[in-house]
């Protein structure tokens, strides 16, 4: 029990880092200045979630981990983040596409965290899932503007929702650790959370003239540490200065 | 970067309830909704404020340099119209 509560908050926790690794990635290179400032914001956003959800994860293995052994001094296979946060950055709309679909996510599951029995956890998604609704808020209107944009802009959009589509399942379907927190009045129910984000990711979508593609296959096992080829790469890279100084502050 | 300017939009800022709004500056967005969110993003991301308002540069129209003298240095010598010449009350005196 303990441990599926340790991991459920990890998995959270990674969640964040990752996809804020990755947004991060865009700082200097975005189309133009205004939203090179809002991605790092958002990056940040992120990231600080992942310094809260990750400082409580350790407290709940009570192995004195803190966050920043859990950051950077975990590998590949102990990360157990949606594949979907992982993948590179792509174009804009590939990353504003996915971050529309993992920002009303989080916006639903923290705004459910907030009646959490885990008090603490209760108090972190208060905090996350206002910002949650910005980004949910910041990323609609981009996916909109995609959408419902050029004849290019739709297509690039299009092909991002197709890609990124058969990465959804993860985020819907409850295995044994969401199971055992949702009986432990930890977690809420995923299966009706996921059918209310489908009900506002699909109805936005269609505002959008994106069509939702057919779920013919889904990529699973970032919760159980099996990722794709690109967290290799991310994690070199994130860890990198930890690794080679152990240690090391500034 | 795009070499390519979207318009140009002014930035008001209510750094809190009961203030008025301030001119705090400008930036580039495709429309007002996206202003109202890039403002959100760069001039109030450390707490500077509860209420944005964002218009097109473009609506603003101006007074300009050669106008000063005209507009302006006519109001230097009415010292009359400042409310000093008249016998205020003791009771309204603040």
């Amino acid at each position: 029990m303990s441990s599926a509560h340790f991991q459920y908050v990890l998995r959270l926790g990674d969640n964040a880092l990752v996809l804020g690794q990755r947004l991060s990635e865009w700082c200097g290179h975005s189309p133009f200045l205004e939203e090179d400032i809002a991605m790092a914001n958002t990056a940040l956003d992120h990231i600080g979630r992942a310094r809260m959800l990750l400082s409580h994860a350790g407290a709940i293995e009570g192995r004195g981990r803190d966050e920043d052994a859990l950051a950077y001094l975990r590998d590949e296979r102990e990360f157990g983040n949606f594949l979907v946060c992982e993948l590179p950055n792509g174009d804009y709309a590939f990353t504003l596409v996915r971050q529309y679909l993992l920002d009303v996510y989080h916006q639903l599951l923290f705004e459910a965290l907030t009646a959490s029995a885990d008090e603490e956890l209760a108090a972190i998604a208060a905090k996350a899932v206002k910002e949650a609704a910005y980004h949910a808020r910041r990323s609609g209107d981009w996916v909109l503007r995609f959408g419902d944009g050029t004849d290019e802009s739709q297509a690039r959009a299009q092909a991002a929702l197709d890609e990124l589509w058969s990465y959804t399942g993860e985020l819907c379907t409850p295995d044994a650790v969401d199971e055992a927190m949702q009986a432990a009045g930890i977690a809420p129910d995923l299966e009706q959370l996921a059918a209310r984000w489908r009900e506002i990711v699909e109805a936005h979508l269609a505002a959008a003239t994106l069509s939702v593609p057919p779920a013919d296959w889904q990529a699973g096992g970032g919760r159980e540490g099996l990722h794709t080829e690109h967290m290799g790469r991310l994690l070199a890279e994130m860890q990198f200065v930890q690794r080679a100084y152990p240690g090391l502050n500034w | 970067m795009s070499k390519q300017h979207l318009p140009l939009w002014e930035v008001f800022v209510r750094s809190r309830r009961g203030l008025d709004h301030k001119h705090i500056g400008s930036l580039h967005a495709a429309d007002a909704e996206q202003a109202l969110l890039a403002a959100r993003d760069t001039y109030t991301r450390r707490q500077e404020g509860v209420s944005i308002w964002v218009v097109r540069s473009s609506d603003i129209h101006a007074s300009q340099f050669e106008d000063e003298g005209a507009f302006f240095e006519p109001a230097a010598d009415k010292v009359y119209r400042h409310p000093t010449f008249y016998d205020v009350p003791e009771e309204l005196k603040l």
